[in-house]
């Protein structure tokens, strides 16, 4: 115990006195990191624009947007205020309460199409599944930051407990997409931890081994039915592969330069279905061609190199790993969306991460990134935190 | 060991971190490569497929459909009309249930089981997403008010007005004029790419008559419009058009006057009347009875007024004028004349004894004539005159057949006449070879005696006898029959086919005999030619029914009905200047000289003499409804529902 204590202090101890000799920025005062920020503004901005394309030029539609992205940022801006500490210590607070909510979704959930996704409370609806995304991390974080890692078995144990039990919960709403979500940001937590190789081998073997089990008596038909459309779309033109062949021929007849903004076709004559929220990415594509996805992408990946450079540059093991799951979920999100409606994937319910119309989701987004801003500007520690 | 594992190694936990980091960052790296160069595949790779998709979700080409030529007669009575009509269409992709909305509909309206099979099987053809699909045709004013009224609950029912073909004389035009129909499978088969782009938006396509040898005059040419629709097919404007080029009206040789006189003069026989204009070959008018109402299979034919329309013993769907094959039977006398004559064979003065028959050299059997006593010395002119047989079995002995043949050819018997109608049938003017190649038999004289008096091998349409007689009428100038007049006005010339190269003293002998048929106090048709202040000539017919057909037998009256002999007749009128041909064939008519000939005599009158009146009454409205002969036929089963589907079209 002295001796590793010993050791860290005398490793810490330079870098300590830089920080110490540095002087506090504006940026680091108002707890802002201003890259970052930068970025998500361009994202906004970007974002806003196409939003007003795909809904056909409905300005309420933008002003609603405009509402939640108020809201997001001044979320962000608030929990980057907040002390990291204060999120590690109540993290099985937020991870219960969070946990009650997905139990009340079952029971008072109210939704749409047989799903029962959101609960209602003085008229504001919002998805309890949404703030999972956040309190798993967070709670997993904290409690393998507590421990030596790479993690033992046994804490790998009660953490994987920790993704399944709301897992589970979510997909009994329905909501597959949601649950796959919020179960790998739980697992990147575990991954960056350094989870060893051979767990992770082994999960991927047990997971490939239950396919077929999950195929015949876990997914419903709808799930089943969009996966087969994502192997052969032709098959049913006029159902479940209208969404994909339109989305394909919004992207594909975009071409290198697109058919310009507020001219695409597919999306303003209504060919495109879903076109302001989860399938966004096509409006631009259309509108802007090859050249807007290259550019968004390369936003996109400026903001997670960003994010991860944050997290290798965090203080301990909880903010690391916070802040690195945080930032890979939000690739997650990216890749899924933009892969599923150029019908790489499946189609799951993912919205592209700041662009396609949403509240609960873009909220927990920007808190999200609240608490990499909080990680990136707080003051450095001289002392051990436990 | 063991304990020293739970103290936390902050450095190992940094640099294990950093590498995970390195790690996903590569593995990022990689999979937004992936999904660029899946962008990159359908942007660039495969943008020329997918703009063409998104211009063929986007762009709609729509047919405008050409408005059909209108059909006059020669006085330019309306024969063929387009009126607009309400159909009732659905679109499917707006309905819930199918069934549930056909089964709502029939509270409202009559929609039975042919209009559903219909509408199912365009269902199941080629169709875009959102086009509507008809389900009933001809909605009457009421059904129109029943549906309007129950609109906010039949989502996908559209009620639109298109024009429809309507043929106001009703029956009297149903074989000539033809009628529209809805296009059928095999027709959709045979099409070609242009014809499929054509009929698209049409769905109706001449089927028999006139509509259906002028189909492409008529039609006109179809136009595009190019709209740009959304994703439920709404048009939201229109990108480009080419407008469609009307049809072209035809007007007819044919006067509706006339043809209603045949028809009345017909009475309810079964039989077909042909006048044809000496001159130019125009017909003048064309008739077959029984008939039915080509308003009938405009929209859909029920089954039920099909199978009474099929089933009956009349068989009214048979064009008795152009596919009627009947023996010519002593019509064909003068043309047998003229040929003797022109060929050498035998000159006006030559004579015979006529003792009631005739026989071959060294053969027993008898060839007898109509007139068991005989017509005593016959010359050719008593014998056309009295109609003998057995001057013409011996004329025709010495003709030979292959002189016959190829005489009778060049009046256009046994080819098909060319007139500008479809399906018509060659008849049968037998030769040596067509004897041998169908038969496997050398010719016999026998066979020459029969063709002699029209009997035999030889068949004739009744198109082909007026041709027939125009010709001799003409002096042997063959001319093409032609029911068109004139093309939007255009007046069509008269086509000569071939000219009959034969002596005029020959032509006026000819005539001479045919005119003494009709006025001469030995004339058999001397009734049908009494009392007129023109001269005419002609020649009757009887044609001995041979046979039976199947599935009469059992009715024993029809059957003695239809044993009767055909009364036939051809003629022309007047005698010094000739300007109309006729030929008459009455079905088990017994007697050419009795029920033929006064038919043609009345043809004759209301062409030549009520020339004014007439243009007068054929600018009324015609609806004619030709009386059906009660007795014997009209007790079965299959006539009497003929009769209904009549009443239900009118």
């Amino acid at each position: 115990m002295a001796h590793n204590n010993q050791q860290d202090f005398i490793r810490r101890m330079p870098e300590a006195s830089n920080d110490l000799r540095r002087r506090r920025s504006f940026w680091r005062v108002v707890h802002i990191d201003p890259l970052l920020l930068f970025l998500l503004l361009a994202l906004t901005a970007f974002g806003l624009i196409v939003l007003y394309s795909a809904s056909g030029g409905d300005s309420s539609l933008l002003k609603r947007q405009a509402v939640f992205f108020t809201i997001a940022y001044i979320g962000m801006f608030t929990v980057a205020q907040i002390k990291v500490d204060f999120f590690s210590r109540w993290s099985l607070l937020f991870y219960v309460g969070a946990l009650g909510l997905l139990v009340a979704v079952l029971f008072f959930g109210v939704g749409a199409k047989g799903a029962q996704r959101w609960l209602s409370l003085g008229g504001i609806r919002f998805q309890p599944s949404e703030m999972m995304k956040l309190a798993m991390p967070i709670a997993i974080a904290a409690y393998l930051s507590n421990k030596t890692l790479p993690p033992r078995f046994k804490h790998v144990f009660w953490s994987l407990i920790l993704v399944v039990v709301p897992t589970v919960l979510i997909i009994k709403q329905p909501d597959l997409g949601t649950s796959i979500l919020v179960a790998i940001s739980g697992l990147i937590v575990l991954f960056y931890a350094g989870l060893r190789w051979r767990y992770i081998v082994s999960a991927v073997a047990l997971l490939v081994a239950s396919i077929w089990p999950m195929w015949h008596y876990v997914l419903h038909d709808y799930q089943r039915g969009r996966i087969i459309t994502l192997f052969n779309p032709e098959a049913d033109k006029l159902g479940a592969g209208w969404n994909i062949i339109q989305s394909k021929t919004a992207i594909g007849s975009g071409g290198l330069d697109g058919k310009g903004w507020l001219s695409g076709t597919q999306s303003h004559l209504d060919f495109l279905p879903e076109g302001h929220t989860d399938f966004i990415i096509a409006v631009l594509a259309e509108e802007f061609g090859f050249v807007g996805v290259f550019v968004l992408l390369v936003v996109y990946l400026l903001v997670i190199a960003r994010g991860l450079f944050i997290a290798v540059k965090a203080q301990d093991s909880f903010r690391r790993l916070l802040a690195g799951s945080i930032t890979l979920t939000f690739f997650v999100y990216v890749f899924v969306n933009i892969g599923m409606v150029s019908g790489l994937l499946p189609v799951v319910g993912v919205p592209l991460p700041l662009v396609s119309l949403g509240g609960t989701s873009l909220v927990t987004l920007m808190l999200g990134f609240g608490l990499l801003m909080g990680i990136s500007t707080e003051p450095p520690k001289i002392t051990n935190n436990r | 060991m063991q304990e020293h594992q739970h103290f936390k190694n902050y450095y190992i936990e940094s640099r294990s971190f950093a590498g995970r980091v390195l790690l996903t960052m590569l593995v990022i790296l990689g999979l937004t490569a992936l999904l660029l160069y899946r962008y990159y595949n359908l942007q660039i790779l495969q943008h020329e497929d997918f703009a063409t998709q998104s211009d063929n979700n986007r762009i709609l080409v729509q047919t405008i459909s050409p408005q059909r030529g209108l059909i006059f007669d020669t006085n330019g009575t309306l024969l063929a009309d387009n009126r607009p009509s309400y159909s009732l269409s659905l679109v499917p992709e707006n309905i819930k249930s199918i069934d549930e909305t056909i089964e709502s509909l029939r509270t409202l309206i009559d929609v039975n089981e042919n209009h559903v099979q219909d509408f199912y099987k365009s269902l199941n053809t080629n169709r875009r997403p959102y086009q509507p699909i008809p389900l009933r045709f001809r909605l009457t004013e009421k059904e129109i008010a029943r549906i309007a009224v129950n609109e906010y609950r039949l989502d996908g029912v559209e009620v639109e007005a298109i024009l429809v073909r309507d043929y106001p004389a009703g029956p009297l035009f149903a074989h000539s004029v033809g009628y529209v129909g809805k296009i059928n499978d095999r027709e959709w088969s045979r099409f070609d790419e242009d014809e499929v782009k054509r009929y698209q938006g049409v769905h109706t396509i001449g089927k028999i008559g006139l509509e259906k040898s002028y189909e492409s005059i008529l039609f006109g040419e179809i136009g595009y419009r190019n709209v740009e629709v959304n994703a439920r097919m709404r048009v939201l404007r229109t990108l480009e058009q080419q407008n469609p080029i009307q049809g072209k009206d035809l007007q007819l040789h044919i006067d509706s006057h006339l043809q209603q006189i045949a028809v009345s003069a017909l009475g309810g026989y079964r039989g077909s009347v042909v006048a044809i204009d000496i001159e130019t070959g125009g017909v003048l008018a064309i008739v077959s009875t029984p008939s039915y109402d080509p308003n009938l299979f405009v929209t859909g034919i029920s089954y039920k007024n099909y199978d009474a329309l099929r089933n009956s013993s009349d068989i009214p769907l048979f064009d008795r004028a152009l596919q009627g094959r009947y023996p010519p039977a002593s019509t064909i006398k003068p043309m047998m004349g003229l040929g003797g004559l022109s060929e050498n064979v035998i000159s006006r003065s030559y004579k015979i004894f006529d003792p009631g028959f005739y026989q071959l050299e060294g053969e027993e059997r008898l060839w007898r004539d109509w007139k068991r006593t005989g017509h005593g010395i016959v010359d050719v002119h008593k014998a056309i005159v009295q109609s003998s047989d057995t001057f013409f079995y011996g004329l025709a002995f010495r003709m030979g057949i292959d002189r016959i043949h190829d005489f009778g050819a060049q009046f256009g018997l046994g080819q098909k006449t060319g007139i500008d109608l479809p399906n018509e049938r060659r008849g049968l003017w037998p030769s040596r070879q067509w004897k041998e190649q169908t038969q496997r038999l050398p010719w016999f004289p026998g066979d020459s005696l029969n063709i002699g008096i029209g009997q035999g091998f030889a068949l004739a349409t009744p198109v082909q006898m007026a041709a027939m007689v125009a010709t001799i009428a003409n002096r042997g100038k063959h001319m093409l029959p032609q029911v068109v007049k004139a093309i939007d006005g255009e007046l069509l010339s008269p086509t000569v086919i071939n000219h009959v190269e034969v002596a005029d003293r020959y032509w006026d002998h000819i005539f001479k005999a045919m005119k003494d048929v009709m006025h001469a106090s030995n004339g058999t048709a001397r009734r049908a030619g009494s009392k007129s202040s023109y001269l005419m000539a002609g020649k009757t017919g009887t044609a001995q029914v041979v046979g039976i057909k199947q599935g009469e037998e059992y009715d024993s009256e029809a059957l003695r009905e239809r044993n009767r002999d055909h009364a036939l007749f051809v003629g022309f009128a007047p005698f010094d200047n000739p300007k109309i041909a006729v030929a008459v064939i009455v079905e088990n008519g017994e007697s050419g000289s009795g029920t033929a000939a006064p038919i043609a005599r009345k043809i004759f009158d209301a062409h030549l003499l009520n020339k004014n009146s007439d243009k007068q009454k054929s600018t009324t409205k015609l609806v004619s409804k030709p009386t059906v002969r009660t007795v014997p036929v009209a007790s079965s089963p299959a006539m009497s529902s003929l009769k209904l589907a009549r009443r239900d079209a009118q």
